[in-house]
């Protein structure tokens, strides 16, 4: 692999680009990309690996000698809003994005990160006040000398890693209804995979394939609607070993509703090669308003197994049916082979947003464990397990903090978590040294009063207003904990004074990595929990840590830039509105630690 | 090395610092009987009400906080419209986000007129170090039904007449309100 050095490969990169390319794609098909995704030094999708484990087998970094990590270099993006995601990086080459306007760089290795080429696109900038909550961008995804974005503006684009250049840009969806591109895409053989955002302006939410040769779309599977839109089998696929039937969605809304429904899928998808399934989750139901949205609103709040070629669905399983909370369901499904009741059995496990994480056999869809990860939640006592019962798999929900059970214009009060999630799009990890997942959590509840709204396509269609608050008593927004996913339990945690908005990195070593939205980069002990260094890069840190190899040494690379979410809800701190009057202050206030802007933070070990 | 114990108790004295400061401009303001803070649409003091809806001076709507803390019905609802409308972008109770600024400061400046024109048509403030854009509500009934709640609510944070997070009490929702209500979002 040469790397284009200085102008004459650039200009010679654009004129022989479109033959390069033909010839890569046969020489380097796809299906390289799962031998690619073992080895370790690279970092050749935003989930790491297709399993999603974010699981390093670099082991120079150890509890030993990571107390001794520095800076190594740093870059700036440019760009101020909130940076969600991590760099690639594939051989000599590091390739990082932005978040609007997305600008992608590709940064030399051997040269401590000089630019060899930047792609920034010309984005109107109508775009921006349609996202939601910032204009972030989870990353890129990588195939055959090719580079994915999914544009804020839903335009997705293939670049050529070498030079930057476009090779082929499809439009997936409309922006003037609400839908924009935030997520990274994910690639198996020759489909790329992207999802849609908007759940708060009344999208209905899909998975579409393209081809990576041409950009042409494959399949489409929507989150709602027919029996044919949504890529279902009603006999064959099945939700905890039942066939779903006949119009498994319609017969959950009441009237049109769907086709303004929410559903949105934003988040990280994962895949595994052996059953040739994809995995994802599906999110909140539009509006926030439980009340003009009667039924259980599938397939919101679902999770989705499909197949990666035709995208059937072999499996779906709704986590909260009719969502009263805004508990999206999107967070990533992570893929371990994990040992339950003396057999290995394939799992998929799962941290939803609504506070359990859930356990099941990713081949069957069989549901084995659920289990709140933080002991706060509220909301329900837990999910019937019990295969005989009418409510078999279904949460049972607490009347009191049920915005839906006191109807419109009722504040309901001190609901846990709160519509951010015990957890939200921030990664877990998973360690197969260890057994056990690491999970950034959210520790926050909420006040949560619906009401009647009105639609117009591009116009946010929430239908409620909430307050945010840590649990009573407490005052720590967040937890970073380790979980054993076979027993539904904490092993670990380690409080934190704000949510954990940044994805974990499990490595070999046994350094487990995160960030922290004051700043700072963390390293603990991955059987303990102990912490055993810590950095404070230039600002708040809601990106994914990640670690590569780079001429035989190891590294730990982060994107700091406070925003997204996190940035909007705790910028000038939270006040706890049952605290009575006189109460002083609030709580932590991110704007006391962190400013705007985003940087990629890379360090090392000295020496080497 | 998890709390930053002394950090927060230099960021408490402030707050403590500046809420006594507050309480004390307040007693002056009350004893001399005139509100000495002006926002950008001038004096804030409610003087008339049409089935209450309160009014300043010049006729543009304004909040009414009675000694007990009750707010009136607009201030009330501007709350709840705000928190589902705006809160996304420009944080909870007014003050602001990294993503989009803190109204009730931009309220200090901000007449009515102003105000109503930002929010109908939007704003746009893109160049090479930022991308700031608030979209044209002019369409969104959720918003332009409650625009004059929602000026109420924030022109009340501006003046620090009323605190974060929900307002306590608020006065019965008035018929008129309803009726108004009912006929905009159809």
């Amino acid at each position: 692999m040469q790397r284009a050095s200085g102008g004459f490969w650039l200009t010679a990169g654009t004129l022989l680009s479109s033959q390069l390319l033909i010839s890569t794609a046969i020489a380097q098909p796809s299906d390289d990309l799962a031998k690619m995704q073992t080895n370790s030094a690279n970092v050749v999708m935003p989930t790491i690996t297709y399993d999603n484990q974010r699981y390093s087998g670099l082991n120079q970094i150890t509890p030993q000698n990571v107390g001794k990590l520095q800076v190594a270099w740093t870059f700036s993006t440019g760009v101020l809003r909130g940076h969600e995601g991590a760099p690639l990086v594939i051989g000599d080459v590091m390739y990082v994005h932005a978040p609007f306007p997305n600008t992608v760089f590709a940064l030399d290795l051997n040269h401590d990160g000089k630019i060899l080429w930047k792609y920034e696109p010309k984005q109107d900038p109508n775009v921006i006040p349609v996202m939601c909550c910032d204009t972030v961008n989870r990353g890129l995804a990588y195939s055959g000398g090719k580079l994915f974005l999914h544009q804020a503006d839903t335009t997705l684009v293939a670049l050529d890693a070498k030079t930057g250049k476009v090779d082929w840009s499809v439009k997936t969806g409309d922006p003037a209804k609400g839908e924009t591109g935030t997520g990274a895409p994910m690639v198996v053989k020759d489909k790329v995979y992207v999802g849609v955002s908007g759940g708060e302006f009344g999208v209905r939410g899909w998975v579409t394939a393209y081809s990576t040769a041409d950009g042409k779309q494959i399949w489409r599977a929507w989150s709602e609607g027919t029996d044919q839109d949504l890529l279902v089998d009603p006999q064959k696929t099945t939700e905890l070993g039942k066939p779903i039937g006949a119009d498994s969605s319609l017969k959950s809304w009441e009237g049109d509703q769907w086709k303004i429904g929410g559903g949105a899928t934003w988040g990280w998808y994962s895949y595994d090669p052996k059953l040739n399934l994809i995995y994802y989750g599906s999110g909140n139901p539009s509006t926030w308003n439980p009340k003009q949205r009667p039924g259980d609103n599938k397939w919101s709040m679902t999770i989705f197994a499909r197949d990666a070629d035709t995208g059937m669905a072999r499996w779906v399983y709704q986590m909260t049916p009719h969502d009263q909370w805004d508990y999206d369901g999107v967070n990533e499904m992570i893929l371990a082979d994990q040992e339950i009741g003396g057999r290995m059995v394939p799992t998929l496990v799962h941290f939803d947003r609504n506070g359990l994480a859930y356990t099941l056999n990713r081949a069957t869809g069989e549901l084995l464990v659920a289990a709140k990860y933080d002991p706060a939640v509220n909301w329900t006592t837990g999910v019937d397990m019990n295969k005989n019962s009418q409510t078999y798999g279904r949460p049972n929900v607490v009347a009191k903090y049920a915005p839906g059970e006191a109807g419109e214009d009722v504040n309901s009060q001190g609901i846990c978590p709160a519509a951010l999630g015990s957890k939200d799009e921030q990664p877990a990890a998973y360690s197969p040294e260890t057994k056990l997942f690491y999970v950034p959590t959210n520790h926050v509840c909420m006040d949560y009063e619906p009401f009647r709204v009105s639609y117009t396509a591009g116009q946010p269609y929430v239908g409620a207003t909430l307050a945010m608050y840590p649990p009573p008593g407490q005052t720590n927004m967040g937890n970073f904990i380790a979980w054993d996913a076979t027993k539904g339990k904490i092993m670990w945690s380690d409080p934190e004074q704000f949510s954990v908005w940044s994805g974990a990195m499990a490595t070999k070593g046994g350094v487990v990595f995160y960030g922290t939205l004051e700043g700072y980069l963390k390293a603990v002990d991955a059987k303990t929990g102990k912490e055993l260094y810590r950095f404070k890069t230039p600002s708040g840190i809601i990106g994914n840590v990640i670690t590569y190899e780079h001429k035989g040494k190891q590294y730990v690379a982060v994107l700091s830039g406070i925003g997204g979410w996190a940035g909007i809800g705790l910028a000038a701190g939270l006040t706890d509105p049952h605290a009575g009057l006189g109460a002083v202050g609030g709580y932590a206030a991110l704007n006391n630690y962190t400013a705007l802007g985003g940087t990629l933070t890379v360090f090392s070990l000295p020496g080497g | 090395m998890r709390g930053r114990p002394t950090g927060q108790t230099t960021e408490y004295t402030v707050h403590r610092f500046l809420a006594t400061a507050a309480v004390l401009a307040a007693a002056v303001c009350f004893s001399t009987a005139a509100y000495a803070v002006t926002d950008g649409s001038g004096d804030p003091t409610a003087v008339k009400s049409d089935d209450g809806k309160w009014v300043d001076k010049d006729g543009t709507p304004t909040f009414k906080v009675a000694p007990d803390g009750t707010v009136d019905w607009y201030t009330y609802a501007g709350f709840v419209r705000y928190s589902s409308e705006c809160l996304r972008c420009h944080g909870p109770d007014g003050v602001g986000s990294t993503y989009a600024p803190a109204l009730m400061e931009s309220m200090r400046r901000l007449s009515y007129s102003d105000f109503y024109m930002v929010v109908a048509s939007g704003k746009k403030d893109v160049s090479a170090s930022q991308n700031l854009v608030m979209p044209s509500n002019g369409e969104n009934k959720n918003v332009m039904c409650y625009i004059d709640a929602i000026y109420v609510y924030l022109r009340s944070r501006a003046d620090d007449a009323v605190g974060r997070g929900r307002p306590e009490k608020h006065a019965p929702k008035p018929a008129a309100y309803s009726k108004a209500e009912d006929q905009c979002m159809g």
